[in-house]
């Protein structure tokens, strides 16, 4: 097994707790951060280091620090933890289980940004992930890891746990900003970018929950250590959920670059396809990102890579489909989370989410006519790139993906009125 | 009855934040527990600890689907059917519950004991189909946990019969009451 970062202590009993999470290390990188380095000193490390964003759209790290606005504004840090993008569970997992690890990163990121007030935004159907993380803070305020004169240095910070009430919009940077100050979870227009203008007006650094849980051990082991994981590009290891037609779904933590193959078939990992079936199709990074066909099986797991091949590395949540399930009937059930979750603000995502579903909804049963496909494709096209947010582009990403890969079988349904294969949803766990 | 008590929580909260109106989110919360779900008298304490307008709260409260607009029953139930679940099967578990609850997707069965929803991906693919109750996560779900859960329920909460359940639900066949089959699965509740 290839060495472990962000997941090495994960089932080590007591982790949840402070002392536990001293045993393993922990708060050893705050230490150092504090003592042995300026702030700007930090931001070059974690440069060097090529960490990039684990949220979903792989911005290096080191440089979206850079770039907050230089002026006399309160500077915030918000952790994006409301985990909901379908096919994803790693912050959960770190919430559940090594809490302070999430803390101390934000604790160590806030002192690189000069930033005194920190928010951990957690989602908020996750009721374990906030306790933990609740309990986490205050364990680290009695500590003395939070709030005034942190470990005797001229540091001070605040860290605030909000949770987030049922809204996978709020997962979007401005919208979760807005959630934050006590609105209704509309994304802002951008320019200006968080970095220059964010929350309360002040410029805010916004990462994602493993982004923030890998930095205590790129602080402890050095920059070059950590870039020596991975690829020149994609340096480091990333926690791929892994889910759908497995035999062994889980979050397992690989370096970037690992083939897709290895992390469905290997023994260590996914442990192969359900009932020995073939595949059919993979999402890459959660249901935001376009559909690979099963062709694109040795793909190695890092952003160049994926993209090259067609889609994104996105937020790491890779779903597996095999030869039984129907491609038109799985898009239907993304197409309707991403028409659920439209916050409604702008008309091109918000009727177009609704009436992709519908036209899939009569595709799939029965009632589609031929130039139902071409219209998918205009409404997506409609769609793209015309919202404030990406939710819209999102929701087209595996229409015209599957439409591009698998147009026989929506042609099959048009004409025959039926599925060519017998139908993912057949699978009952009795 | 929103108490002192947690009035006071909501206007400490308002006091932490830089603004105050950041307070909306958690201070909904705290009405929410003391309500039951948003009531009217919920929106005006929110209102008042934070120094805002109710229609101003009510707008927040409206654009999240945890804050409840109903009443909702004793035992939540969230079954997730997104893309992660419904390769996994959930479909079959959605209908199940509708015809052991007696209810749809969306609905509060009459007596006021449970509240059946469908719901988008609640993070736990890896060990889909879930669901939660009462916000707490219940993995690996099978047919047999189903009626295992619902069985434990409907003891719990004083239901006599189980009138939607045919014959053939209640027992696994061996006769043995489905409630005395241990599930495979660890169940957190």
């Amino acid at each position: 097994m290839p060495e472990l970062i962000v997941t090495k202590d994960i089932d080590a009993p007591g982790l949840d707790t402070l002392d536990g999470y001293r045993q393993h290390g922990g708060y050893e990188a705050l230490t150092r951060a504090i003592k042995e380095y300026q702030p700007d000193e930090l931001v070059e490390l974690v440069k060097k280091s090529g960490l990039r964003g684990r949220g979903g759209a792989g911005f290096p790290t080191g440089m979206k620090w850079s770039f907050l606005a230089k002026n006399d504004k309160t500077r915030y840090l918000c952790c994006n933890a409301d985990e909901s993008e379908p096919g994803t569970f790693k912050d959960r997992m770190i919430m559940e289980k090594s809490p302070h690890q999430l803390v101390e990163g934000a604790i160590i990121a806030s002192y690189a940004c000069n930033v005194s007030t920190a928010f951990l935004y957690v989602r908020g159907e996750l009721a374990l992930a906030g306790r933990q993380v609740e309990r986490a803070i205050e364990e680290a305020y009695a500590a003395g890891y939070i709030g005034k004169n942190i470990l005797g240095s001229d540091f001070s910070l605040d860290v605030i746990l909000h949770r987030g009430a049922g809204a996978y919009i709020c997962g979007e940077e401005s919208a979760l900003m807005e959630s934050l100050e006590g609105r209704r979870g509309y994304p802002r227009l951008k320019p200006p970018f968080p970095a220059v203008i964010g929350l309360y007006g002040g410029p805010t650094v916004i990462n994602n929950c493993e982004t923030l849980a890998t930095l205590p051990a790129v602080i402890r082991n050095g920059a070059e250590w950590y870039a020596s994981f991975g690829t020149e590009k994609s340096t480091g290891t990333r926690i791929f959920c892994l889910s759908g037609h497995v035999k062994k779904p889980g979050n397992y933590e690989l370096p970037l670059g690992t083939p897709i193959r290895t992390l469905i078939y290997d023994e260590q990992y996914g442990g192969g396809i359900l009932d020995d079936k073939q595949l059919k199709a993979i999402i890459p990074g959660g249901s935001s990102t376009f559909i690979l066909g099963a062709d694109k099986v040795d793909t190695p797991l890092d952003f160049e890579s994926i993209a090259a091949a067609g889609s994104m590395l996105g937020s790491g949540g890779v779903v597996v489909m095999h030869e039984d399930t129907c491609i038109v009937d799985a898009v239907l059930r993304m197409s309707e989370f991403y028409r659920d979750e439209s916050c409604g603000k702008c008309t091109p995502c918000r009727e177009g989410t609704y009436w992709l579903t519908e036209i899939l909804h009569r595709i799939e049963h029965g009632d589609g006519k031929e130039s139902d496909i071409d219209l998918l494709m205009d409404i997506c096209d409609n769609i793209s790139g015309k919202s404030f947010c990406p939710l819209g582009d999102a929701a087209t990403s595996s229409i015209t993906s599957s439409i591009k890969l698998f147009r026989e079988e929506y042609l099959y349904h048009v004409r025959e009125g039926r599925c060519m294969v017998s139908g993912g949803a057949a699978l009952v766990a009795s | 009855m929103i108490s002192e008590q947690a009035k006071q929580r909501m206007r400490d909260l308002a006091a932490r934040y830089p603004v105050a109106r950041s307070a909306i989110m958690p201070a909904l919360y705290i009405a929410q527990q003391e309500e039951g779900y948003i009531t009217q008298v919920a929106l005006q304490a929110v209102a008042e600890a934070i120094g805002l307008t109710v229609d101003d709260v009510e707008s927040v409260a409206t654009f999240y689907t945890m804050y409840y607009q109903h009443p909702p029953g004793k035992k939540v139930i969230k079954v997730c059917t997104s893309i992660s679940c419904y390769l996994r099967g959930c479909d079959a578990l959605v209908s199940h519950f509708e015809k052991r609850l007696g209810i749809k997707p969306g609905e509060t069965s009459a007596d006021g004991n449970y509240t059946f929803m469908t719901t988008e991906c609640l993070a736990s693919c890896g060990t889909a189909p879930v669901m939660q109750v009462n916000d707490e996560f219940v993995e690996n779900i099978t047919l047999k946990i189903v009626d295992a859960l619902v069985d434990e329920w409907n003891d719990e909460l004083g239901k006599v019969s189980d009138t939607n359940a045919p014959d053939s639900l209640k027992s696994d066949g061996q006769g043995r009451n489905i409630k005395d089959v241990e599930p495979k699965t660890e169940i957190r509740l």
